[in-house]
């Protein structure tokens, strides 16, 4: 057994070595560096509460047991899991956090002289709220990620589920809770304690029906900032300075991706949250406007001729690369293209993809070296200069009407200045409209050419034909 | 007077996201997706309340109503764990393969 203040100091050190892990990411040289610093520091709050707790009964037997088997499950899921399905298994994860803190919260509540914290019926106020509060956010956190797996995955449609009164309702729950928890602070009761956890799994759910599948992206890292804010109560619960450096950390680190999320589609963090976007009902006006346009179509043996004779060439890819899982295919015709000394590069949209940086990790998957991948304000100046664009699965992030037309749902957000190069090949498997549900102008300028096929066929028929 | 052991832990608090501001604005957005799953792995330190429930129950009686939530608990934070670290290092280690093929 060691002493309290010894664990303390042991705890500060793995908060500082979480630290340097994110801290590692800035840069991908030094990120795997900061991945151990990570799993050190997660080694020694472990060891270390195994050692402060000095318990060594039968009870440690299964400690261990339960530990091996979750961490096979984990070790499983990570070598399996492809890297298309990156969104939800961060979901899942969110999820099994939030539960965590849930749990966690439970068996303090149950067990209060376990953590130090007075006695059941008798438990220390400060310790109360800080549990209830940890435990409330720790249910949204898990309902909510399930539904944004549930999304994701596609088990569940991504359409906004929006219903009247939603938001007075969601209100009335979220001053409950707080009630809830001003009473269960009175009268310790356990059956409050409950309430407030499946008022909390409600909340969680009724948060995220209303999001549609496009804004996911804001959504993931809301839910990652909620994991770290629930993490943060728990912290306190057990007077735990890893527990609350990490939560702070991952907290802040989820608001943040949010903000950088709605920046990167001109949205306000409010109106993602409120939902309801992409829902749009004057649907059958745009299908007729659609059908008098014209657009030039053609094929890959058109597409192969443009980018051979083509002395620079940007590939904006989007969440259809990764659903075609095009990545591998795509790198394959970048290759073939540099051989014939072609400049390609990159340009990837913020938003591209489901989740914060989804793209980059498909492209280092398919080897593409990272310094020819360029985010959106330092590439967009290049286009002008560029003799192709090839976009590949990508639609709403390359929309010329966010710049010109202010009526437009999308107007003011970012874009990719796609139109400026001198031919723009737009590969996708029809002209329905991206998840704005707002029609592409792109697709009927005289210098685009529609490529009408899945992405990673379309793909490997241009690779055949640049031979 | 004495001040109250729960400022500290909210100046410990506060002082962090600060931290987390800074370090995270600092990460590059090629590398968002890691940054979500490591954050996701640490937060999983929460297993350490868990280990606590888990260890509370006495020999006679291992699983009571507290220290079954901390075992579960501790397999939902374990899977976290590793499965976040492990999936973070596997991407990492794709952005690493490139850089040594240019060499």
């Amino acid at each position: 057994m060691i002493s309290a203040n010894l664990a303390a100091i042991s705890y500060l050190i793995s908060g500082i070595l979480f630290i340097l892990a994110l801290r590692g990411l800035s840069s991908p040289d030094t990120s795997r560096q900061g991945n151990y610093f990570g799993i050190a520091g997660m080694i020694i709050a472990v060891v270390v509460t195994f050692l402060s707790i000095g318990n060594f009964s039968a009870s440690l037997v299964y400690v261990v047991l339960f530990l091996v088997i979750g961490g096979a499950i984990g070790a499983f899921i990570a070598f399996k899991i492809p890297m298309t399905a990156m969104p939800e298994l961060v979901a899942g994860f969110h999820s099994l956090v939030g539960l965590a803190a849930v749990f966690v919260a439970i068996a303090a509540f149950l067990n209060p002289a376990a953590f130090n914290l007075g006695n059941v019926g008798d438990i220390k106020l400060a310790s109360l709220i800080e549990m209830s509060i940890g435990a409330a956010v720790g249910a949204i956190t898990f309902s909510g990620s399930i539904i944004a797996f549930l999304k994701l995955r596609g088990i569940m449609s991504g359409a906004p589920i929006t219903f009247s009164g939603q938001h007075i309702l969601n209100l009335i729950l979220g001053i409950g809770i707080f009630v809830l928890i001003f009473y269960l602070c009175k009268t310790q009761s356990t059956n409050i304690f409950w309430t407030v956890i499946i008022i909390s799994f409600l909340v969680g759910v009724l948060l995220i029906i209303p999001i549609g599948g496009a804004d996911m992206p804001v959504v993931i890292s809301m839910l990652n900032s909620y994991s770290g804010w629930a993490a943060a109560g728990i912290g306190f619960t057990l007077e735990n300075t890893a527990l609350i450096i990490t939560g702070a950390l991952v907290g802040s680190s989820g608001a943040i991706l949010s903000y950088i999320m709605c920046k990167a589609m001109n949205r306000s963090f409010i109106s993602v949250i409120l939902g309801g976007f992409g829902a749009d009902n004057s649907t059958d006006d745009k299908k007729e406007k659609k059908d008098q346009k014209p657009v030039k179509s053609g094929n890959a043996e058109d597409a192969a001729f443009l980018m051979k004779n083509a002395s620079s060439v940007i590939i904006v890819p989007g969440y259809g690369m990764a659903v075609a899982q095009a990545q591998h295919a795509l790198r394959e015709m970048v290759d073939k293209l540099k051989k014939n000394d072609i400049k390609v590069t990159y340009a990837i949209h913020p938003v591209a993809g489901r989740m914060p940086g989804h793209m980059n990790v498909l492209l280092a998957e398919a080897n593409v070296p990272y310094d020819e991948v360029f985010e959106l304000e330092d590439i967009n100046n290049d286009f002008a200069n560029s003799d192709v664009a090839f976009v590949i699965g990508a639609n709403d992030v390359t929309n010329p009407v966010a710049k010109t037309d202010p009526k437009s749902p999308i107007f003011g957000m970012p874009v990719l200045d796609v139109e400026k190069c001198k031919s723009v090949l737009f590969v996708k498997r029809s002209l329905s409209p991206g998840y704005a549900g707002i029609d592409n102008e792109l697709f009927y300028k005289d210098n685009t050419l529609m490529l009408f096929a899945d992405a990673k066929k379309m793909t490997e028929d241009i690779v055949k034909n640049l031979d | 007077m004495e001040i109250d052991p729960f400022i500290f832990r909210l100046s410990i608090f506060i002082l962090s996201i600060f931290i987390g501001y800074y370090v995270v604005w600092s990460v590059t957005p090629s590398l968002h997706t890691p940054l979500m799953s490591v954050t996701n792995a640490i937060s999983s330190v929460i297993i350490v309340g868990a280990i606590i429930a888990a260890l509370a129950g006495t020999s006679e009686s291992i699983f009571n109503t507290s220290s079954i939530f901390g075992f579960i608990a501790i397999i939902l934070a374990a899977v976290n764990i590793f499965g976040g670290f492990l999936v973070t290092q596997r991407m990492l280690q794709m952005y690493k393969k490139k850089k040594d093929k240019k060499k």
